[in-house]
């Protein structure tokens, strides 16, 4: 049986959900058909959520995967409702400008990138201060595998109850200020019916 | 870390069908088959990340997969609910709306 380096594959599947994703945004781009654009953006949501899970990061992922594919899609779906179905046709002289701040933003962001520590450096900050005192004490002072769920559940716990609170206030919020659940709008539907 | 061959002839395969489902995706054409095309796209990142795990050689992962699905299975749900009832408010509610005409009557 034949093997291949754990590297390689990962690195196989990067460039294929990459050029997947490079796929989908140029489908974006040149789709005029709004819901269309709004399905193929769940798509893209879904395909950055499985690349996620192949560089390790699976909360990120998981957070990608709620967010930008579930909400996001309901969230434009309503938009939808209160605008055309189709884009209107861009001439060339009006895509300069966002062209040219898509091209400054993106090649700020790969200047960026020169600045970050080399992949798995251990002078990194991270790997330095206070990371790797939670690494030596997580398995013998709260004895679970996964460092990052010891210290948001344990040693910041209080820190977690208290955003948990914060999220649950601003959902609560919004689902008064979209009325859902509430007598508002339904009620006054139904009403026009009974009257019918 | 090293696994099979037969790892990477599945994740290719999986490869070779999420290309098909967004090629109906990008061409259509009625909305019920972009629709579609999502919830099967879904399904197959379900399928992608379960294979991944297992390159990884992580397959306590699979958990993920699973929770994957439902989210996938719950969006269709809100997708479709917009259809028919059109409103974010009346789709939510326990109240049974007009059904009303599919958003988009393609051409």
């Amino acid at each position: 049986m034949t093997y291949i380096s754990s590297l390689d594959a990962s690195t196989f599947v990067d460039i294929i959900l990459m050029s997947f994703l490079l796929m989908s945004a140029l489908a974006i781009v040149f789709m005029r058909h709004l819901f269309s654009v709004v399905m193929v953006g769940g798509v893209y949501s879904l395909l950055s959520a499985a690349f996620f899970v192949n560089l390790d990061a699976v909360d990120v992922a998981f957070t990608e995967a709620a967010v930008g594919a579930g909400i996001s899609t309901v969230l434009l779906l309503g938009a939808l409702m209160l605008t055309a179905r189709r884009e209107k046709q861009i001439t060339s002289r009006h895509s300069f400008y966002p062209l040219l701040a898509v091209l400054v933003t993106g090649s700020a962001l790969i200047y960026a990138t020169y600045d970050m520590p080399a992949f798995g450096d251990p002078n990194s900050p991270a790997n330095t201060y206070v990371g790797m005192d939670y690494m030596e004490r997580t398995p013998h002072e709260i004895g679970i595998p996964n460092v990052v769920t010891a210290v948001l559940a344990s040693y910041r716990g209080f820190d977690t109850l208290g955003e948990t609170a914060v999220v649950l206030t601003a959902g609560l919020g919004v689902l008064v200020l979209l009325g859902m659940g509430g007598a508002g709008g339904t009620a006054s539907r139904k009403e026009e019916e009974d009257q019918a | 870390m090293t696994f099979s061959i037969a790892l990477i002839v599945t994740a290719s395969a999986i490869f070779i069908a999420m290309l098909i489902v967004m090629l109906r995706l990008f061409i259509g054409p009625s909305l019920y088959d972009r629709v579609l095309a999502v919830n099967s796209f879904g399904t197959k990142t379900v399928l992608l990340i379960a294979v991944l795990n297992f390159i990884g050689g992580r397959p306590e992962f699979l958990d993920i997969a699973l929770l994957y699905a439902l989210i996938n299975f719950v969006g269709t749900i809100a997708i479709l609910k917009f259809f028919r009832y059109r409103s974010f408010q009346m789709a939510m509610s326990s109240v049974r709306g007009r059904a009303a005409a599919p958003l988009d009557q393609e051409e």
